[in-house]
């Protein structure tokens, strides 16, 4: 246990990609907390997917211990945040749990828009903020304009920052200096009742459920019995530890302290990020006020390319959801997919990172419908129904009127793109809110439907920025619109895992690009095939897909037939990748590819 | 079941320099040792003759690779011992595949003595362009001139052309083709050029060169242009790419279209032989080098018995390749009633009595039409299976 005073606790936050996890790396390496030879980069981002993709997805807690310039010895714990705005609930729960912040700036880039997400976020906290200017080892790096940035755009002091360079080490003792000086000791009360703060849970196949806790106040020892407040359940504690950032055990956990505790719990489910956990016999007073939950955003549905993997599917998908909260699902079944599940994610590269990890993980591959959010619709009975597939919409004669989820979104970018950026907002049926300057940096604030943002509304940004753009979103409310159910309908049939929800006004030119997209997916059939896109019956868009001309191989290799049965075979193995509505058949692809829009 | 005869397929695996297009197995070589390879073949001659000797052969086909690379001497042996060998139907047909320069044509008396009775003479393109982009040794002057010499040597000769290549248009290649016709050939084959995979064409091609090839659609105008002209000008398809007057087909690739036996020797060679009412599929040793040493440990060739299914697949593979058709039992036409049924219904097919066969349109679909032949789904129940 370590006396409050020579404790300090901290999240490190930035915009993707600014250098969160390298940071981390180099504090865990000046502290000596892990040997020389065991370490690589990004140490932190352990999961396959995290070195894959070069991103943090999950927050990582580390405790290092520092030999501070003032003789004195110090145990800092430090937690790891993901840059990318589908995981910003894992920054503001990580917030949660400690008492200051690095906030992290490329000094190549500048501040961008998670930066000021984390800012905001910070501030709700009450938090410290020390900024932290990395990457100073590369010739673009530019302190001042950061700085003044800073300043302007965020309207904090800058003149505290420290210039870092992650990667060569240069500035890690200042930033270390800098923690011990400037972020405040936590507060507590070692006499009094325990009371911990459940921070964040997840299944180890060997241990059970891994609980993070922070402690506010009390002691937690091996062997208590303890009572998660919310739902009132007592566990017989069987180990306490602390990250270093491979589990140690430790005797106890003091005030201030972060560390894990296990208590032979089944499931995630079971323990609830934000509750309160306390000592049975001696209870604290009441708990901690606990975290808005994470909700998921987007929902599409996810099926088995082959039908007979249903069952893998549905164990792959628990599995999945056992060590992820955020994620939700629940069975569906489709005309024309058969059976599979509904999912609800964070976002769209939520969305993507599950849904690789069930392809690569569990072998299984999957169709992906169209992307989705969560419409309101009111029906003439006064009734209001929650839709989150729109192949459950009602019958148009039955509805009132329909609400749709907006979010305040915020974007960055250099001005020379401003103008492309803003026509790209008003397409997406947005409403400016603010315009400001920065330098010859533009901050917009626009307020947009989120279905038109889902997905791929950052792909599209991106590249008409040439990747100078930063986006940030946060959801503000419900609002009523004129949105309609479009279907789209293959050789006249539809096809229910392609419908979506539109604004009447985009209807036409939506249909129109879902049907061309699908015609060059389509491969072309023995006969031609009508791509319609359908409002209430209601065509409004067409194509046809010319029926097949040329199919044949033309060369005979000396009487060798059994080189045209495999070819047969191919063939059929190719069609295994396909799924058949009524007489066509359509690529898995096509179901995600179609959606994608090029302005 | 009707005689559908026995033929010999012999392979030549070497050329003068490879076609970039050319996923044959073929092989440029700086020496070829003639006396050593004659050697083996007559061995692999024996060998294949100890269990089909009572049959009698309807034709020999020296192809390749080059087989007018071989020496007279070394094809006249060749066939001296296959006639030791084998007893010869009346009207035996032995075929050589030829490559039109000069040096080959040279050759063709020769052949013509070692009892060759009909050359296949790969033009591939009248154009002197288009035949070096093709990676062809020789002019389209002394392709023709090839062409007249195998004429006056020989009463059967046949040529190839490749045609939708690179930038080639309707009205080029009816110009073309128009000036093929006026040769008035008895035997025709005309194949659309096809990318293979492991080519110096298909590396170009995937690396996004190869600019100019046809699209499916005018692939397709291309092939309906060749049917009309080549019917006009008596020459009809009678296979997916030969086009003969009557009776004037290749003997031997019908044995291959409809189902008959023929063994196949030298490398890479495949065969298919009845023996005890067990169908055999059989191929030698792909590699030249490899094969020759196979052959001294007799060795050479591996044999996988066909199963049921396997040779139902077959026949209609290579028999619906005829305009023809094949005949149909009613089995088969049980098993299958249900694709039969839609690909009539679409107009790809038709049923003649007992013969099932493509119709012109569906001709240009075979492979499309086989896949949906034999698709373990019959469309009629797809819906109802796929919502249960
Ligand atoms: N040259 C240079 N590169 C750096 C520095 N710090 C980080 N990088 C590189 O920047 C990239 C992103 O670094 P990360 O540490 O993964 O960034 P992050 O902020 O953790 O990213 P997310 O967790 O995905 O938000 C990596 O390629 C790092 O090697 C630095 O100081 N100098
Ligand atoms: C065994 S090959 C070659 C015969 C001979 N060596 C020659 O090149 O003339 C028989 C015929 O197949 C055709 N052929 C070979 N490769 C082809 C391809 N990739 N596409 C279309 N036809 C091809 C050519 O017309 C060739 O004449
Ligand atoms: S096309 Fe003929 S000559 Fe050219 S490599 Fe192939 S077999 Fe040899
Ligand atoms: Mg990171």
């Amino acid at each position: 246990m370590t006396d409050l005073t020579h404790i300090r606790n901290f999240s490190i936050v930035a915009h993707i990609d600014h250098g969160k996890s390298t940071l981390a790396d180099r504090l865990i390496q000046a502290t000596n907390t892990v040997p020389d030879r065991d370490m690589k980069e990004q140490l932190l981002d352990a999961m396959d997917i995290e070195r894959e993709r070069g991103i943090t997805i999950k927050a990582n807690t580390v405790r290092i211990e520092y030999d501070a310039l003032d003789g004195q010895h110090y145990v800092l714990n430090l937690i790891d945040t993901p840059g990318h705005v589908d995981f910003a609930y894992e920054v503001s729960r990580s917030m949660r749990a400690v008492e200051g912040s690095l906030l992290v700036v490329d000094s190549t880039q500048g501040v961008e828009a998670q930066t000021l997400a984390n800012v905001y976020q910070a501030i709700d906290a009450d938090h410290e903020l020390i900024p932290v200017f990395n990457k100073i080892d590369l010739p673009a790096s530019d302190i001042d304009r950061v700085a003044e940035q800073v300043e302007d755009v965020i309207g904090i002091d800058a003149s505290g920052a420290i210039p870092v360079s992650a990667k060569t080490g240069e500035g890690i003792r200042d930033v270390l200096e800098s923690i011990i000086a400037n972020l405040p000791p936590p507060e507590g009360n070692r006499d009094a009742p325990l009371k911990a703060m459940l921070v964040d849970s997840w299944y180890d196949a060997y241990l059970g459920v891994i609980v993070l806790v922070r402690i506010k106040d009390g002691v937690l020892k091996k062997g208590d019995r303890v009572r998660f407040m919310q739902n009132g359940t007592v566990h017989q504690v069987d180990r306490i530890g602390v990250f270093k950032p491979s589990m140690q055990t430790v005797d106890d956990l003091g005030p201030g302290e972060i560390g894990f505790l296990t208590a032979s719990i089944k499931q995630v489910r079971d323990t609830r990020v934000g509750d309160t956990i306390t000592h049975e016999k001696k209870p604290c007073d009441g708990p901690l006020p606990g975290f808005k939950p994470s909700q998921p955003v987007v929902f599409c549905g996810l099926f088995p390319v082959d039908s007979a993997e249903f069952e893998d599917l549905r164990d792959a998908i628990d599995k999945l959801a056992l060590n992820d909260a955020s994620f939700s699902y629940e069975m569906e079944t489709s005309a024309a997919l058969g059976f599979g599940f509904r999912c609800g994610f964070l976002g769209l590269l939520h969305l993507e990172v599950i849904r690789d990890r069930i392809e690569r993980e569990y072998d299984i591959e999957l169709i992906t419908t169209a992307p989705s959010v969560i419409y309101h619709v009111f029906m003439k009975d006064g009734t209001k129904i929650d839709l989150h597939n729109p192949a459950d919409m009602p019958d148009l004669t039955h509805v009132d009127h329909v609400e749709e989820p907006r979010i305040k979104a915020t974007i960055l970018v250099p001005d020379e793109f401003l103008g492309d950026v803003l026509k790209l907002c008003q397409d997406r049926r947005g409403i400016q809110e603010d315009l400001t300057y920065a330098g010859s940096r533009a901050m917009v604030v626009y307020d947009l439907p989120l279905n038109e943002v889902v997905f791929d509304f950052y792909d599209r940004l991106k590249s008409v920025t040439k990747g100078y753009a930063s986006f940030d979103y946060q959801l503000t409310g419900y609002r009523q619109d004129n949105l309609v159910k479009m279907q789209i309908l293959v050789n006249e049939e539809p096809v229910d895992a392609l419908s979506m929800m539109v604004h009447r006004d985009r209807a036409e030119m939506r249909g129109r690009a879902m049907c061309e997209k699908l015609k060059d997916l389509i491969p072309r059939h023995m006969f031609k095939i009508p791509i319609q896109a359908a409002i209430g019956g209601k065509v409004i868009a067409r194509e046809t897909l010319a029926a097949l001309r040329k199919d044949v191989t033309a060369k005979c290799y000396g009487g060798d037939a059994t080189r045209k049965r495999k070819l047969l075979d191919k063939q059929k193995a190719g069609k295994k990748k396909m799924r058949q509505f009524g007489k066509v058949d359509i690529p898995q692809e096509a179901f995600i590819s179609a959606l994608k829009m090029d302005s | 079941m009707p005689d559908l005869g026995f033929g010999l397929y012999i392979h030549w695996p070497f050329c003068q320099a490879k076609c970039p297009y050319c996923d044959f197995n073929s092989h440029v070589w700086a020496k070829i040792d003639q006396d050593s390879w004659t050697s083996a073949y007559l061995k692999e001659l024996d060998r294949v003759a100890e269990e089909t000797s009572d049959r009698v052969l309807r034709s020999v086909f020296f192809g390749g690779g080059t087989p007018s690379l071989m020496d007279g001497r070394t094809v006249d042996r060749i066939l001296d011992r296959v006639q030791r060998n084998w007893r010869f139907e009346n009207d035996v047909e032995i075929t050589l595949e030829a490559n039109p320069t000069s040096v080959e044509a040279s050759r063709f008396s020769a052949y013509r003595s070692a009892g060759v009775n009909r050359v296949s003479l790969g033009l591939q393109a009248l154009d002197d362009t288009d035949l070096r982009r093709l990676g062809r040794l020789h002019t389209a002057r002394e392709g023709l001139d090839a062409l007249n010499i195998a004429r006056s040597v020989f009463d059967r000769v046949s040529f190839d052309l490749i045609y939708a290549r690179q930038d080639q248009d309707i009205e080029m290649w009816s110009a073309e083709l128009a000036r093929a016709l006026d040769f008035q050939p008895m035997h025709l084959s005309l194949y659309q050029l096809t990318i293979e995979p492991g080519t110096a064409f298909g590396d170009r091609f995937a690396r996004g060169g190869l600019r100019g090839l046809p699209d499916e659609d005018l692939g397709a105008d291309l092939w309906d242009v060749t049917q009309g002209m080549t019917e006009r000008a008596g020459l009809p398809a009678y296979e997916v790419s030969n086009h003969a007057r009557p009776r004037q087909e290749s003997r031997h690739n019908l044995i291959y279209w409809m189902g008959g036996d023929y063994a196949g020797i030298g490398p890479g060679a495949h065969g298919r032989l009845t023996l005890d009412g067990q169908r055999w599929s059989t191929e030698a040793q792909k590699s030249p080098q490899a094969w020759l040493s196979a052959v001294d440990q007799a060795s050479a060739e591996t044999r996988v018995a066909l199963s049921e299914s396997e040779m139902c697949q077959e026949r209609f593979l290579m028999g619906l390749r005829l305009v023809e058709g094949i005949e149909i039992t009613p089995r088969e036409t049980d098993i299958f009633s249900n694709n039969i049924n839609y690909l009539k219904e679409i107009g790809l097919i038709e049923k003649v009595n007992d013969r099932l066969r493509l119709t012109p349109a569906g001709r240009p679909l075979l492979n499309a039409v086989l896949s949906r032949l034999f698709a373990d789904q019959p469309p009629d129940n797809s819906l109802s299976k796929s919502s249960s």
